[in-house]
């Protein structure tokens, strides 16, 4: 794998728990790579496969489901 | 103040800087700051006794630099004077400071640090973000000690005679939490006098912890040193005489609860009275109730407590004081008018797109006039602006203008967060006339800007993927009805203990007309076998009192004999059968409160049952009730503790029998101070200011001997004679106790609450008492809407604690009924009937019985929702093997914003 890899990560966050964690390291400051988009949802137990499955189908190299 | 949006420009930039109080003092802020990252309000205050312009009139660049104008450093102390109905004291308590206790070297030693301090060590927003050091070169501990009461159950180097009642189960929990967070080999030991795990499902964590290697020592540490490494040496006399000495690389002191001094004086100057530990007087019967008419208290300010007790304590206050109140609810409150809704279903998406700088917090970072410019060339996007605060009350007044002006239908906005924004601009499209759920945002303050501050262009970048995600799901995204449910303002409860009884007097009380149910032909439960208190009040009288003023209340139905068959509907309508032996009724409720209590167990252990001077606690009390003569003719008596509470089979403490137990045995050496009493004991239990009747029992001559689960006491027959043989730990030998009586303190037991859980579809925990909505926050709710809980049947409880609990259910089941009217949310689960085919997988995914299979005229199976009880939460749809279950906006725009996210 090239060292200049850029992964394209889609992130399934719970709105009441990792959302709410992801506004809290902004508002901490904290930093990470931007190439992660996050999709809010209101419980990662509604996450359907197909969520998953179209996020690969697109292109994304990683999926995060955080909840 | 309402100026502050919290970006935190003014800290960076501040130059004053003193301890955190909040980080007990273990790092630095700035004299500017946010007491702690959850604050609510998130607003930055000013320390006068650090800020330079204050003190000296010098600085003052945080005015400079705040983008909002929100310093004023005019702004000062105000005295306003209120005129209320009600007062309640939740001001808490003071951990208390062991820098006193000079073998402990807490001032001298700086790996000697409290429970307070390592709490904060622990937390990833704390001083060392959640990495545990020692000084002096930072190395993560190998060795940790929790050294148990210190600053409680002492009357010897403090006054404080009471036991704290929470430190024994922190401290296991911060020996797990540290085993979590030290990669590789790392030993955690508590020292102890009593292990005190006696809350739900405490025990089984105990448990779990000793499995885990966490190891728990019966001795105090009396003497800590410290070597040339900053390693602590400490001294300690195991069980069998020996001396230890054994070097921890830290040592964690497990504080006590006390209210601190300037408090104490505050509340007497109030006319409050306290007893001798500084804790506010209530009685068992009232248990928020002070000794001022009107004055509640909650919390660790009446006793040391934990969370769930002290929330059920805040709720039962709350219930007090808005009992007096109640003939003035609703009498202050303004119904604000909106206009009618457009209708914009027929209409093609025209969105409107707002884009913040927030001052330069986002400006400053991602270039905002390439994203606004971006926007400009997404389909369906009709307008674009940029604002400085799209938040300011100013701009919300242009929004709506601009809205109508534009024929807008949909909004993004691309600032903050929503979960703390959305709620503003929601009320803000309906101002203009918008459905509410017309509005999306985008995330690029928080989650963009502020995350990746040092490269903007990549920060811009993401923005614009933010604003273009945020642009297709609104345009898929439809108006949502809100729809009103009516409520039945009435309450059932369904058991008729004291929990019961106090739980329907209470909303009785609040003007609700409530039926009780009970299955039993009398009222009372479990209390009218019980004679007193710990604190000695009455226990028959008051119940009495209680079943009277229940069954003479107008507003109250009470129906003995009686169970309940079934049940249907929710929140605010529900429709439940009680039926007796030869009819049935159908009442209309908009609440319920379960009180189904817990029984004392049948022992099957020490002859129980085969001979008559081997009795439970409630048979004792029912004796001594009759005629407690025979205590006087009695010579030996001698009480088995934990009787079918933690074992295997029942993982879990019954809770009060110890108190009850040392309260018997104080009350045979007032009656008979020649009796030789024992308590045969694993730990002793009697937490708070239960402790005082423990040691005076102690000092009344009871004998207390320690026994391990696995070497429980022998009771045998010898002859007509009754022998107790048990292993005394000191002594290291089996003692024959010869006895005239045996009290068994047998284990508390839920009821058979299957059938009701099922009905009402509640969850029970492993050992069969209800499960509520959150352990901690939420200790009287279910996690389905309008059902809440009080009394044994969530865990065994004494008295005053079912009565606070009871209180507490009242207070949340007000919540409900007092409102005529319940208005549902609109982002809820729905059902496409034509996908549906009735396999049920939704309904047993299902965390709040929202949604169930029904059965049509037709015989067809269906799922419906009930929107009231929906969360929107969407596990139902996942689980939907055909796609029949959606949840209203999180069903294909997922699929859209996933595919617009990864666009190239």
């Amino acid at each position: 794998m090239s060292t200049d890899f850029n992964p394209r990560i889609l992130t399934f966050a719970c709105n009441w728990c990792s959302y709410a964690a992801a506004d809290l390291a902004g508002v901490s400051r904290f930093q990470y790579p931007p190439n992660m988009r996050i999709v809010r949802v209101m419980c990662s137990g509604g996450i359907n496969p197909n969520y998953i499955l179209k996020a690969f189908e697109k292109g994304a190299d990683g999926v995060l489901v955080s909840g | 103040m309402d100026k502050c949006i919290a970006c935190g420009e003014c800290v960076k930039k501040c130059p004053g800087k003193t301890p955190d109080e909040f980080n007990e003092g273990l790092d630095k802020r700035k004299a500017i700051y946010v007491s702690y990252p959850q604050a609510v309000p998130l607003k930055y205050a000013i320390d006068p006794s650090r800020c330079l312009k204050l003190l000296k009139d010098k600085c003052g660049t945080c005015e400079k630099v705040c983008p909002t104008g929100a310093i004023n450093y005019g702004d000062t102390e105000q005295m306003q004077t209120l005129h209320v109905g009600s007062v309640i004291l939740a001001a808490g308590f003071k951990p208390f400071d062991p820098s006193k206790l000079d073998n402990l070297q807490y001032s001298n030693f700086p790996n000697v640090v409290t429970s307070i301090e390592f709490e904060r060590i622990l937390s990833a927003g704390g001083p060392t973000l959640g990495h545990i050091q020692c000084f002096p070169d930072k190395a993560e501990p190998r060795k940790i000690a929790w050294l148990q009461c210190v600053g409680s159950r002492d009357q010897n180097k403090c006054d404080n005679k009471y036991c704290s009642s929470v430190c024994c189960m922190y401290a296991v929990k911060e020996a797990m939490m540290a085993k979590d967070h030290i990669s590789g080999e790392f030993e955690a030991a508590i020292f102890l006098m009593d292990m005190r795990t006696y809350g739900k499902d405490f025990e089984k964590y105990y448990e779990r912890a000793k499995d885990q290697g966490v190891r728990f020592v019966r001795s105090r540490i009396h003497t800590i040193t410290e070597d040339d490494d900053k390693k602590l040496i400490c001294t300690y006399v195991m069980e069998d005489g020996r001396k230890i000495e054994e070097v921890f690389d830290m040592v964690v002191l497990s504080v006590g609860m006390e209210t601190p001094a300037d408090l104490a004086q505050a509340v007497k100057d109030m006319g409050v009275e306290l007893n001798a530990n500084n804790f506010v007087v209530t009685s068992s019967f009232s248990p928020v109730e002070t000794s001022r008419k009107g004055v509640y208290v909650c919390g660790a300010l009446q006793e040391p407590k934990d969370i769930p007790l002290a929330v059920m304590e805040a709720s039962a206050a709350a219930c007090d004081a808005g009992t007096s109140l109640s003939p003035f609810r609703g009498s202050l409150t303004k119904v604000k008018e909106y206009p009618a809704e457009r209708d914009v279903v027929s209409q093609d998406p025209r969105i409107g797109v707002f884009v913040c700088n927030c001052g330069t917090n986002i400006g400053g970072i991602v270039d905002v006039p390439s994203v606004a410019e971006y926007a400009r060339t997404l389909p369906h996007v009709a307008f674009v602006e940029e604002n400085m605060f799209t938040c300011s009350q100013d701009t919300q007044d242009k929004m709506k203008q601009v809205i109508q002006e534009n024929d807008l239908n949909r909004i993004v906005v691309a600032a903050c967060t929503p979960r703390t924004h959305e709620p503003l601009f929601q009320e803000t499209l309906r101002d203009s006339g918008l459905n509410k759920y017309l509005i999306e945002m985008a995330n690029i303050r928080n989650q963009c800007s502020w995350v990746h501050s040092k490269e903007p262009e990549l920060a811009t970048i993401k923005a614009k993927d933010l604003v273009r995600i945020a642009v297709t799901k609104v345009a898929l995204m439809r108006p949502l009805p809100q729809p009103s449910v009516g409520i039945v303002q009435k309450g059932l409860v369904i058991g008729g203990g004291v929990s019961g009884l106090t739980a329907a007097l209470g909303l009785a009380r609040q003007g609700f007309f409530t039926t009780l149910v009970e299955k039993k032909e009398v009222l009372g439960g479990n209390a009218l076998s019980l004679n007193y208190t710990w604190n000695g009040e009455s226990i028959s009288e008051n119940v009495k009192a209680l079943v009277q003023e229940v069954q003479d209340h107008a507003l109250i139905d009470v129906f003995t004999s009686t169970r309940v068959s079934a049940t249907s509907g929710f929140i605010g309508n529900f429709q439940t059968t009680l039926a007796t032996d030869d009819k049935e009724q159908v009442i209309d409720h908009g609440a319920v409160i379960i009180t189904t209590g817990a029984t004392e167990r049948q022992p099957t252990e020490y002859l129980y049952g085969e001979d008559e001077r081997i009795l439970t606690h409630l048979e004792l009390d029912r004796k001594m009730a009759n005629d407690s003569d025979f205590v006087k003719t009695t010579n030996t008596a001698v009480f088995i503790q934990c009787v079918g509470s933690r074992e295997p089979e029942r993982m879990y403490c019954s809770k009060v029998c110890c108190t009850h137990s040392v309260k018997s045995a104080v009350k045979f050496k007032d009656l008979n101070p020649d009796m030789e009493v024992y308590v045969i004991y694993r730990d002793i239990r009697t937490y708070g200011q239960r402790e005082e009747l423990y040691a005076e029992a102690r000092d009344k001559g009871v004998i207390f001997i320690r026994y391990a689960y696995e070497h429980k006491p022998v009771v045998e027959k010898q002859g007509a004679d009754l022998c107790v043989t048990v292993k005394d730990h000191v002594l290291d030998m089996d003692l024959e106790i010869g006895t005239d009586l045996v009290v068994l303190a047998s284990a508390i037991v839920p009821e058979d609450n299957v059938a009701l859980a099922q009905m009402f579809k509640l969850s029970l925990n492993d050992d069969q008492f209800f499960m509520e909505a959150h352990a901690k926050l939420r200790p009287v709710d279910f996690a389905t809407d309008g059902i809440f809980l009080a009394g044994m049947a969530h865990y065994p409880k004494p008295i005053e604690e079912s009565i606070a609990q009871a209180k507490a259910a009242v207070s949340r089941a007000t919540v409900v009924l007092s409102k005529e009217t319940v208005t549902v949310d609109g982002v809820v689960s729905q059902v496409n009937e034509a996908l549906c085919r009735g396999c049920g997988a939704c309904e047993e995914t299902c965390a709040f019985g929202a949604i169930a299979v029904n059965e049509l005229d037709s015989g067809v199976k269906i799922a419906t929702v009930q929107q009231a009880l929906c969360k929107g939460c969407g596990a139902c749809a996942a689980a939907c093997p055909t796609g029949a279950a959606s949840v209203f906006h999180y069903d294909n725009e997922v699929l859209a914003m996933v595919e617009a996210a990864l666009e190239q």
